[in-house]
């Protein structure tokens, strides 16, 4: 009975926290996305009905909701990928024992990611400029002109994929590092004394040994690059033709741009199950690779 | 409804922690403080007045809040929900229909009643017309803004032009004569990949009403805007207007280049335009205002800001005084210098910093000829809506007919729960 009444009361303050701050505010939003709350209803609440599921059937006949959907998804396959493969670079060059500096480059890695995204998209519209930008003028070198990074519907959304992965992908850098410190030398040793070449350690012991890390990674780069927002937020606006414009950004113009946060609220239940679904696909994979 | 109540207390017990923070700031000085947003360029420069406001009026005290122009309709909105909207602000004239229905500003009709300074006879009337909603007036104009045409007069020449074209026609044949003369150029530039305004514009101009059945559904697809629809599609479909808008970086080099050299746009372009062109061009560009489909000048966009105050404000009186300190001739003139803003006292207008530019007059001209768009809080989005299926249009995703009906299908979606509303009522 003591136990019980020393767990509330260590337990209680965080559960109540969570509960106010959390599972509320989820629970009113859910109950709005059942609703029409517009700007008519914020001046005056009488104004809102329920609309059953009236929000979910305009989404999911809206073209805009789906355009915003399939640029999400080419993030995702495209951007989480790539930017998984740059991390997994980049961590086992610096553990290699030929690099010196080690410290140096895993902090130059890493600042973009603590960098402020605006400061850095500053620093982006720059690069991407079609005409004063050193990426056209590095392109102009090989003989490749005039590319309107951002202005092309075409090349938007490679151009926001190329500064995200730039900004995001030392976090996950730092993530493989620490799995790679995690496999014995031992093992590299003994397979170079069987006579294993460098390949053939990669295979054999690097990746088997680090797949619950890339795992957890592509987890959390999904659940991550899902919600894509602020780099077209604030590079694009979504534009041109809609071409980066994302499912959370939607959501936002949708919510604060035009006040209907019932159909937000819907929007972002919607998405809510796409990412449960993508990360139960991927534990599932998990599951059966580990048990065969 | 337990979860609303309960935001409601935390959101109480917010609200009197930031009482308690921002009652510790305050020293109390016997002054009455107001706050004051303002927008863009207008937020930055109008703080200069300020002093010699404070100067006449000692008991009151100013704090000018300056708010991006891109971010104000959701700060504007979000300081509703939240309750803490200042006690005046500058407000697009589009926007006011909006801040109406939310009940969110104050029925200026009895103040200007009292005021020695403000009477509508003093204003232009289309652009008046925009503060008024159901014959009660929720603001009073600041700045106004129009669209006039801007061109080079040079090139114009060069192509056997002598003047501006004064009608449609005379709008077609001057494109097709650029375009012969500068086969590589176009005559005109519209922005569709981030402006509403032009097919608006010819749409107003061929007299569509943009919606019917007391602003409930859409007329895009009606006869009238149809008819400028196709209008407005011949200067791509002849080449007279570039397609592809995203190719074009600046405005204003792409407009020193000769690449096209008419644009339809703002009175702020006259200031960017002056800055910005090289010297050799100083003379070499005008402005005139916009043709009309048959004969006359055509009508353009009752656009503008004005001055509103928040209907919970405690310190209406103080505010009401700012907005008539900001009213004043000298002190519109004063902004006018500050910032390029047309002033919206007709008087100002005969002061030779107005009446001696002559690329304003075509303003003054226009600004005679305008008209509002349709005074529903929808319109905003509405009108997204219209350059989105605009811009599709002229990239042949869609026949000028079949674009114009999934126009109105989304329109018509949008102001559902406004035909419920005045149903009900």
């Amino acid at each position: 009975m003591a136990g019980r009444r020393a767990l509330i009361l260590f337990l209680g303050p965080a559960l109540a926290a969570i509960g106010v701050f959390f599972f509320v505010p989820v629970l009113a939003a859910l109950v709005l996305s059942f609703t029409d709350f517009d700007i008519y209803a914020l001046g005056n609440i009488d104004y809102a009905r329920f609309v059953g599921f009236r929000n979910y059937a305009h989404l999911l006949a809206d073209p805009l909701f789906w355009k915003a959907f399939r640029n999400t998804l080419e993030f995702l396959l495209i951007g989480g990928p790539l930017s998984i493969a740059v991390s997994l670079a980049a961590a086992m060059m610096i553990q290699s024992k030929l690099v010196r500096f080690k410290g140096f480059f895993r902090t130059a890695y890493f600042a973009p990611v603590v960098t402020t995204l605006v400061a850095v998209a500053v620093v982006w519209r720059f690069v991407y400029h079609p005409r004063f930008g050193i990426l056209n003028y590095l392109l102009s070198l090989v003989g490749i002109g005039g590319i309107d990074w951002l202005g092309d519907p075409r090349w938007a959304m490679p151009a926001i994929i190329v500064m995200a992965v730039w900004k995001n992908f030392g976090y996950n850098m730092v993530i493989f590092i620490a799995g790679l410190q995690n496999i014995p030398a031992e093992l590299y040793e003994a397979a170079s004394i069987d006579g294993a070449g460098r390949l053939a350690q990669l295979r054999t012991i690097t990746f088997p040994l680090l797949a619950p890390t890339t795992v957890y990674i592509s987890i959390l780069t999904m659940i991550g690059y899902f919600q894509l927002f602020s780099e077209p937020y604030v590079m694009t606006q979504g534009g041109p033709l809609n071409s980066t414009l994302s499912v959370v950004l939607l959501m936002y113009q949708q919510g604060f741009r035009w006040w209907n946060m019932g159909y937000s609220a819907a929007l972002a239940f919607v998405l809510f199950a796409f990412i449960a679904a993508g990360s139960l696909v991927q534990s599932l994979v998990q599951k059966r690779w580990e048990a065969s | 409804m337990t979860c609303r109540s309960n935001t409601r207390r935390v959101l109480a017990v917010l609200a009197a922690m930031c009482g308690l923070i921002a009652g510790c700031g305050t020293q109390d000085d016997g002054r009455t403080h107001i706050t004051f947003w303002a927008f863009g360029a207008e937020g930055e420069h109008v703080a200069k007045l300020i002093p010699a406001f404070t100067g006449q009026n000692p008991d009151i005290d100013v704090r000018v809040q300056f708010i991006p122009w891109n971010a104000a309709h959701e700060k504007l909105l979000t300081a509703f929900a939240g309750g803490s909207l200042p006690d005046m602000w500058q407000l697009g004239n589009t926007w006011i229909p909006e801040f109406t229905q939310l009940g969110a500003i104050e029925d200026l009709t009895p103040w200007t009643a009292r005021s020695q300074e403000i009477r509508d006879s003093s204003y232009f009337p289309g652009i008046w017309d925009t503060n008024v909603i159901d014959s009660l007036l929720y603001g009073i104009p600041w700045y106004v803004d129009t669209r006039v045409m801007f061109y080079r007069s040079d090139l114009l020449a060069e192509a056997g032009i002598s003047r501006p074209p004064a009608t449609w026609q005379e709008w077609f044949d001057c494109s097709a004569r650029l375009k012969k003369r500068f086969p590589g150029e176009y005559a005109n530039f519209f922005s569709t990949n981030n402006e509403w305004a032009p097919p608006v514009i010819l749409g107003l101009q061929m007299g569509s009403p943009l919606l019917k059945e007391r602003n409930t559904l859409g007329d895009f697809s009606g006869p009238q805007f149809t008819a400028a629809m196709h209008a407005f599609c011949r200067f791509f479909k002849s080449g007279w207007a570039p397609v592809r808008t995203a190719q074009i970086v600046s405005v204003y080099q792409a407009f020193a280049e000769g690449f096209f050299a008419m644009y339809i746009t703002g009175p702020w372009y006259i200031g960017e335009f002056n800055s910005r062109l090289p010297d050799s061009l100083k003379g070499s560009w005008m402005t005139a205002p916009l043709p009309g489909p048959d004969s006359g000048i055509g009508v353009s966009l009752a656009g503008g800001s004005s001055l509103v105050i928040g209907r919970t404000s405690k310190h209406k009186e103080a505010a009401w005084r700012l907005i008539e300190y900001l009213s004043r001739p000298d002190v519109q003139l004063d902004f006018y210098r500050l910032t390029g803003n047309l002033p919206a006292r007709v008087e100002t207008w005969r002061d030779s910093a107005l009446a001696g530019n002559p690329r304003v007059k075509a303003f003054f001209a226009q600004l005679a000829h305008v008209r509002a768009t349709p005074k529903v809080p929808e319109w905003e989005q509405i009108a997204q809506k219209v350059r989105e299926y605009a811009e599709l249009i002229t990239m042949d995703q869609y026949s000028v007919e079949d674009g114009l009906k999934a126009l109105d299908r989304e329109v018509n979606l949008i102001l559902e729960k406004r035909r419920w509303l005045l149903r009900g009522r």
